[in-house]
C-alpha cells in the first residue's frame, strides 16, 4: 500500500500522511456511525421495540444527526478541573484506539504498516488507552469520574494478562507477532483457522483443537473487558456511576470517548478473527481464483475481513443487551482466579502439543 | 510510615440513575467499601398529610393517588376502605370483586417495574423493556375502564368512578394467558442468571427479627422467611374468599432475606395475583357499582386505623373525624418509609454496587417515602 502510493505520488511524506489518515476515514468514522445504528437497531429489536425510524430508511441517518447535535453542543469544561488534563484525555483515548488501526491487516492489499510486531504494537497501544482515562477521570475533579477512572485501570491492566497470555500461545504456533503473516498462514478454506488447530495437517491439528476453543473464549471474554463491554462495563456502570470516567465530558469530547469505544470494539474483533478466524481470509475460496480475476481478492478479502468483524461486534451487542454486569470484585476474581490461570495452563498444554 | 488516608463522602442522588426518584444516599466509603449510608429524604415531600384535613372526604382521593405513583389503585383502595369503616356503610359485591381485580392487576404492575428496574440497576437493561411491554396491558386494561394510566381515582368511597367495560373481562382474561408465560421468560433471562444470583445472593441479608425490629412490611418481610400477608392475616374487602399461597424466602441461591429473596418473593408474587384475578374474573356478580355511593360524606366522631397489602407492604390509614365533612387527621402509614429505615443497617461493610442492588431489592416509591 505504502509503495503503491510513493510511486503513485511520487511524495514519500505525503504518502505516509494519506496512509495515516486513510484508516481513520475510509474505517473507523463510517464504521463507528454505522456500528452506533446498528447497536441500537439490535437492541430495539432483541428488547421488542423499533429503535431510530425517522431518520431516513429505518433510521440510518441517525448516526449522523447525532454526530451534527454533538458537534453543536457548547464545550463545557468544569470550574474545579484540570483544564489541560481534561483536554487531552479525550484525544488520548481517541488516538491509542485510532492507532491500533495501523497494523491491522484489512485484506492483503489493504494495511496501514505490516510490521513485523504488529501483535505487540496492538497490546503496547492499547493500554495507552489506560492514561487517557485516568487522566480524563482525574481532571474531571468529580468522585464519580475518578471512581469510573480506578475502576477502569484496574479493570484492563487486569485483563491485559490473559489476552497477552492467549496471544503468546499463539505467537508460539506461528511463529511470527506480524498480523499479516498469520492472516496469511490461514489461507485456502476455514478448516485451516487456527480455531480448528491450524492449516497443518496431522495429529497436532486435532489436538489443538479443544484448547484453540478455550483459548479463542478467554481471549474474547478478556478483551470484552478491555473495551468495558457488557458484563464488564463497571467503569461506566450508569446506575452506580452515573458515567463513569466521563461523566463530566459533553459535546466532541464526549464523542471522541464514545468513537473511541466503538473503534475499541472492531479492533478487538478484528484481532480475534485475526488470530482465531483467518483474518482477511475467505472461509469458501474466492470468486477471483474462480474466474481468473486476480484484483477481485483483495475486495473480496475486505468483504470476509469486516463480516467476521461486524460478526464479533454483534456478539459483543448481543451480550451486552442480554446479561447484567458483575460487580468490581467479581470481575477481578473471574480474571485472577480463572482467566489466568487457565490461559497459562493452556500455554503450556499449547506448547507441549507444539513440541509433538 | 503508614499513608494518610481519608473516608470520602460519596453523595448519591438526589439525581442519580439508580435512586428511583429523588433520594438521597449520604455515603460514606473507604475506598469502595460502603461505612456508613445516611438516606436523605423530602425532596419530593408535598403535605398530602397536611392537605387530607383541608379536603373533604372525596377529595383526598386524588391525594392519595400521588403517594405511591406506581400503584395508585392500591392507595385509593386502602383509603376508600378506611372511610367505609368509618361510616359503617357496606359496598355491593360487583364493587368488592372489581376492587380486587384491579388492585392484583395494580400489583402485577408495580411488581413489573420493581422487577424490571432491579435488572436495570444491575445493568440487565433488556427485561427491563420486556416488562414494561407488558405492564403497558395493565395500563391499557385501566385507561379503557377508568380513563387514566397512572393516577386514577377510580375507587370512591362506597363505590367506583365508572363500571368495568364490557370487554374488561374478556381482555383481562387474554392479559392473564398472555402474562403467565412470561414470567417463566423473565426467570430466564435474569431471575435465574448467573451474573444476577452473583450480584445479588448473599448480599444485603436481613434476618427475619431484624426485619420485625426494623418493621419491614410486604414482600421484604415475607423475604426474611415470615409468611405475613395481611389479605391472609386480616382480610379486608372480600380477600378471605380466594385462594392463593403467600411466597416467601427461601434461601434458594443464598441465605435467607438476601436480596435475591426479596426479588423472587415479588416474581412468585405476581403468579398469585394472576390467580386472583383469573377467581375473581369467574365469581364477578352482576350489579351497580355506583348504588352505595352516599350523597354526603360526613362520618361520626371517631378515628380508625385500617391496613392494606400495598405491593410494597402493609399501608396503613389512620383517619380522625371530628364530625365534619373533612378529616380531621389523615396519617399514613407508608411501607416504603419504613422500608427504607432499614439502608444504613443493610448496606454497612458493602461495596458502592451493592448500594444499588440493596436500594433496588427494597422497592421503595420516593412519592410515598416523602408523601
Amino acid at each position: 500500500m505504502y509503495e503503491f502510493l510513493t510511486n503513485l505520488i511520487g511524495n514519500e511524506v505525503l504518502a505516509w500522511i494519506i496512509i495515516a489518515a486513510l484508516p481513520l476515514f475510509v474505517v473507523i468514522l463510517p464504521y463507528a456511525l454505522v456500528a452506533i445504528w446498528l447497536e441500537r437497531k439490535v437492541s430495539a429489536h432483541m428488547q421488542d421495540r423499533l429503535g431510530p425510524m425517522i431518520t431516513g430508511w429505518h433510521g440510518w441517518l441517525q448516526s449522523f444527526a447525532d454526530v451534527l447535535k454533538l458537534l453543536q453542543k457548547e464545550d463545557l469544561v468544569p470550574a474545579e478541573a484540570d483544564k489541560k488534563l481534561f483536554n487531552i484525555a479525550p484525544a488520548l483515548v481517541f488516538t491509542a484506539s485510532y492507532a491500533a488501526f495501523a497494523v491491522i491487516p484489512f485484506s492483503s492489499g489493504f494495511i496501514g504498516s505490516g510490521a513485523e510486531i504488529g501483535i505487540f504494537f496492538i497490546l503496547a497501544v492499547s493500554s495507552f488507552a489506560v492514561a487517557g482515562i485516568l487522566m480524563g477521570g482525574w481532571a474531571s475533579n468529580n468522585k464519580y469520574s475518578l471512581i469510573g477512572a480506578m475502576r477502569a485501570v484496574a479493570q484492563i491492566i487486569s485483563y491485559e494478562i490473559p489476552t497477552a497470555l492467549v496471544v503468546l500461545s499463539m505467537v508460539m504456533i506461528t511463529g511470527t507477532l506480524s498480523l499479516e503473516k498469520i492472516s496469511a498462514m490461514q489461507t485456502g478454506y476455514f478448516w485451516n483457522w487456527f480455531i480448528f488447530g491450524g492449516p497443518e495437517w496431522g495429529l497436532t491439528k486435532f489436538l489443538l483443537i479443544p484448547f484453540m476453543l478455550v483459548g479463542f473464549l478467554i481471549l474474547y471474554m478478556s478483551t470484552l473487558a478491555e473495551v468495558n463491554r457488557t458484563p464488564f462495563d463497571i467503569p461506566e456502570a450508569e446506575s452506580e456511576l452515573v458515567g463513569g470516567y466521563h461523566t463530566e465530558y459533553s459535546g466532541m469530547k464526549f464523542a471522541m470517548f464514545f468513537l473511541a469505544e466503538y473503534a475499541n470494539m472492531f479492533a478487538v474483533s478484528a484481532i480475534v478473527s485475526i488470530i482465531f478466524f483467518g483474518g482477511y481470509q475467505s472461509p469458501v475460496g474466492y470468486l477471483g481464483d474462480l474466474f481468473g480475476v486476480s484484483w477481485l481478492i483483495p475486495f473480496e478479502q475486505l468483504f470476509w475481513f469486516v463480516a467476521k468483524g461486524l460478526f464479533f461486534v454483534f456478539v459483543q451487542m448481543w451480550l451486552r443487551w442480554t446479561l447484567p454486569r458483575l460487580r468490581v470484585d467479581q470481575l477481578m476474581n473471574l480474571c485472577w482466579k480463572y482467566l489466568i490461570p487457565y490461559s497459562i495452563a493452556n500455554l503450556i498444554i499449547i506448547g507441549l502439543i507444539s513440541l509433538i | 510510615m503508614a499513608l494518610k488516608t481519608e473516608e470520602m463522602i460519596l453523595n448519591m442522588g438526589p439525581q442519580h440513575p439508580s435512586t428511583h426518584g429523588v433520594l438521597r444516599l449520604e455515603l460514606e466509603i473507604e475506598g469502595e467499601l460502603i461505612k456508613n449510608v445516611k438516606p436523605h429524604i423530602g425532596y419530593l415531600h408535598r403535605c398530602f398529610e397536611k392537605h387530607a384535613e383541608a379536603m373533604t372526604y372525596p377529595q383526598v382521593i386524588p391525594y392519595t393517588d400521588r403517594m405511591d405513583y406506581l400503584a395508585s389503585m392500591y392507595n385509593n383502595f386502602g383509603y376508600v376502605v378506611a372511610v367505609e369503616k368509618l361510616l359503617g356503610i357496606e359496598v355491593p359485591e360487583r364493587v368488592q370483586y372489581i376492587r380486587v381485580i384491579m388492585g392484583e392487576l395494580q400489583r402485577i404492575a408495580s411488581h413489573q417495574v420493581a422487577i424490571g428496574t432491579y435488572g436495570l440497576d444491575l445493568g440487565a437493561f433488556t427485561p427491563f423493556l420486556y416488562l414494561f411491554r407488558d405492564r403497558e396491558k395493565i395500563l391499557t386494561l385501566f385507561e379503557e375502564t377508568c380513563g387514566a394510566r397512572l393516577l386514577y381515582n377510580y375507587m370512591w368511597v362506597g363505590g367506583l368512578s365508572h363500571d368495568i367495560h364490557p370487554d374488561f373481562i374478556r381482555k383481562t382474561k387474554e392479559f392473564v394467558q398472555y402474562f403467565r408465560p412470561n414470567i417463566q421468560e423473565v426467570n430466564n433471562l435474569l431471575t435465574f442468571n448467573k451474573i444476577f444470583i452473583e450480584r445479588t445472593a448473599n448480599v444485603g441479608i436481613l434476618p427475619l427479627d431484624a426485619a420485625i425490629n426494623f418493621g419491614m412490611t410486604g414482600p421484604n418481610l415475607r423475604a426474611s422467611g415470615l409468611a405475613f400477608d395481611i389479605r391472609k392475616e386480616d382480610p379486608y374487602s372480600i380477600y378471605d374468599r380466594f385462594d392463593f399461597d403467600i411466597p416467601v424466602g427461601k434461601g434458594t441461591v443464598g441465605t435467607v432475606g438476601d436480596c435475591w429473596d426479596r426479588y423472587y418473593v415479588r416474581v412468585l408474587e405476581m403468579e398469585q395475583s394472576l390467580r386472583i384475578i383469573e377467581q375473581a374474573l369467574d365469581q364477578i356478580p352482576e350489579g351497580d357499582v355506583q348504588s352505595a355511593i352516599p350523597k354526603r360524606i360526613k362520618p361520626p366522631k371517631g378515628s380508625v386505623y385500617t391496613r392494606v397489602e400495598n405491593p410494597r407492604g402493609e399501608l396503613g390509614y389512620f383517619i380522625i373525624s371530628d364530625g365534619s365533612t373533612s378529616p380531621f387527621r389523615v396519617k399514613v402509614r407508608a411501607p416504603s418509609f419504613v422500608s427504607l429505615s432499614v439502608m444504613g443497617e443493610l448496606c454497612k461493610g458493602h461495596l458502592v454496587s451493592d448500594v444499588v442492588a440493596i436500594l433496588g431489592s427494597i422497592d421503595i416509591v420516593l412519592g410515598e417515602v416523602d408523601r
